[in-house]
């Protein structure tokens, strides 16, 4: 599966790397965090476990706050407040 | 939702019961196989470890220069010192079967050429192996490439002899190796007894002029002066080049002034920041120097120096070396006893592949179900699946085109550093360090060099893609 970055609503978008390995999540979280303006919310969507963690401290030291966390048979739907 | 839980729960009852039954059956079939149960109960741990705490050697550095994470070096560093202590304790009491590796530019190099593979492959070759375990297809295609690569690495001839220099070829030939190896023939043979094993052999505790089994040697030379000053140097310069900035900002905004206690709290959070990869290195650690102790224990109880003899003594003697021995490294490995799995199938497939060193002289191609060291990686994959299964982690991820050709180049990659600088991340760097062999600290250092090359060239592959998402959406032009 392709990754997919779409807009959702105002100020909300959505990146879907479903089916993607390290390094790629996390990359283009970053790099789409990095096109986002300060309050808008990305929802990430992701099954590689270990990009979660990589993602999560990540965003920590960059102020970016993970607003909420869902774990679904084996997949990951994070929603992240850019800083 | 209760039932999928229910259901993973089985399954992760049935991969334990699995190594159980596996071990219960070798054990009655002859006592010697409690060597075989060794190496399969601590791949386990290792499996376990890994998953559940995220344990990654290619994410320690890949992640630190893509996204700026450096959790994942503290992990590496916690496991590494505390394996050093351990391993320390075991030296001091001549129980360790550690041996030093040849010193050499050739460890950089080989590095180099690991670190790059495993940015493109998706991680390491322990942590290709607990993904695995997850579902992932994308790392099962790593670990096949890893070990096909390595398995016809090690016996080509033919043109690559013309790349050998001759003084490579008249130093292997004259090593007066046994007939049967055909030590002029092969690029890896001469590089390996032709340069590699004329290279000298250093631990801390030698350079130092002492000895690696005294109690100064084991914790002053190799411990102290060989694990934990040039971790806590590594700590260091991670805190300051990616870490201190974004603390100070973060500190100074809650009105605190910026000082020499600052900057001990910062590197005190750095540290702290994932507990869960800190307590998996803790663990790591110590199972890797129980580990080296259980074996030396079982090779001194049945008065053995290999596992070559457990397979003699109990008529499984297929694919042995022209010494008698097989990969029985004492400790914790991974890619050799890969390159041994298609190495037997290669051999079985008819390809004459004993007269080389690696498989010839050292490893064997011994059957897999009698690779004792084989069932570590195969335990620790089970012993990931086991995590994954009961944290509903566990999903089965089919490659797609882009991320198995990835696979492939970084698995091949991979297997190619790990035969040059004579094992990976766990085997050439982790054990190396932790046991004050010089060489380990230069594998990782070409192991850093080549991670920020693969690093350079995903950066630019990912924006390269985000630009052509963004140039199709009107409305992602923010």
């Amino acid at each position: 599966m392709a990754m997919k970055f779409e807009k959702t609503g105002e100020g909300r978008y959505s990146l879907d790397v479903k089916g993607y390995v390290c390094p790629h999540p996390q990359l283009y979280t970053k790099s789409a965090l990095s096109k986002m303006k300060e309050g808008e919310l990305l929802q990430l969507l992701f099954d590689n476990a270990s990009s979660g963690e990589s993602i999560a401290s990540m965003c920590d030291k960059n102020g970016d706050e993970i607003v909420e966390q869902v774990t679904k048979d084996g997949s990951f739907t994070w929603t992240i407040r850019k800083a | 939702m209760e039932s999928k839980d229910r259901k993973n729960q089985l399954w992760a009852f049935a991969v334990m019961a699995f190594f159980v039954i596996v071990s219960v059956a070798s054990y009655a079939a002859n006592e010697l196989y409690v060597y075989l149960m060794a190496y399969l109960w601590f791949g386990f741990v290792y499996g376990m470890c890994l998953q559940g705490g995220r344990f990654c050697f290619s994410s320690a550095f890949r992640d630190l220069f893509a996204v700026g994470v450096p959790r994942m070096v503290v992990g590496i560093v916690i496991a590494t010192v505390l394996f050093g202590l351990t391993a320390s304790v075991v030296a001091a009491n001549g129980m360790s079967s550690f041996h030093a590796a040849p010193l050499g530019i050739h460890s950089v190099i080989a590095g180099a050429v690991f670190g790059v593979g495993m940015v493109f492959a998706g991680g390491c070759a322990s942590s290709s192996l607990y993904k695995t375990g997850e579902g992932n297809g994308t790392s099962l295609i790593v670990l096949a490439s890893i070990s096909v690569t390595q398995a016809v690495l090690v016996d080509v001839g033919g043109w690559t002899n013309k790349l050998v220099p001759a003084s490579w070829n008249a130093s292997a030939v004259s090593k007066g190796l046994p007939a049967s190896i055909d030590a002029g023939d092969g690029w890896v043979d001469q590089y390996l007894a032709g340069y590699v094993w004329n290279q000298p052999k250093a631990t801390f505790a030698d350079l130092l002029g002492m000895s690696n089994d005294s109690v100064a040697g084991a914790f002053v030379g190799n411990f102290l002066v060989g694990v934990v000053l040039p971790a806590a140097a590594m700590l260091v310069v991670v805190y300051v080049f990616w870490s201190r900035k974004g603390f100070l900002k973060k500190w100074k905004r809650e009105g605190k002034s910026a000082g020499l206690k600052a900057d001990l709290v910062g590197f005190w959070t750095m540290v702290a920041s994932s507990k869960r990869t800190a307590v998996a290195g803790l663990i790591i650690g110590i199972a890797a120097g129980l580990h080296m102790y259980v074996i030396k224990g079982l090779r001194l109880k049945f008065g053995i120096e290999n596992a070559g003899a457990i397979l003699k003594a109990t008529g499984n003697d297929f694919g042995l070396s022209a010494r008698g021995t097989v990969f029985d490294p004492g400790y914790w490995y991974v890619t050799t006893q890969e390159a041994q799995w298609f190495g037997w199938l290669f051999n079985k497939l008819g390809w004459d592949n004993m007269d080389n060193i690696f498989f010839g002289l050292s490893n064997g191609v011994p059957n897999p179900i009698y690779n004792l060291a084989g069932w570590m990686s195969i335990s620790l994959i089970g012993g990931a699946a086991v995590m994954a299964l009961l944290h509903g982690e566990f999903k089965f991820k089919k490659p797609t085109l882009e991320l198995a050709t990835w696979a492939v180049i970084g698995g091949s990659l991979m297997g190619v550093g790990a035969r040059l600088g004579l094992g990976c991340n766990v085997g050439a760097f982790f054990v190396r360090t932790a046991n004050g062999d010089a060489s380990g600290w230069l594998f990782g250092l070409g192991m850093v060099g080549g991670a920020w090359v693969g690093v350079k060239f995903f950066s630019w592959w990912t924006e390269r893609k985000m630009a052509k998402e963004i140039g199709a959406a009107p409305e992602l032009q923010i």
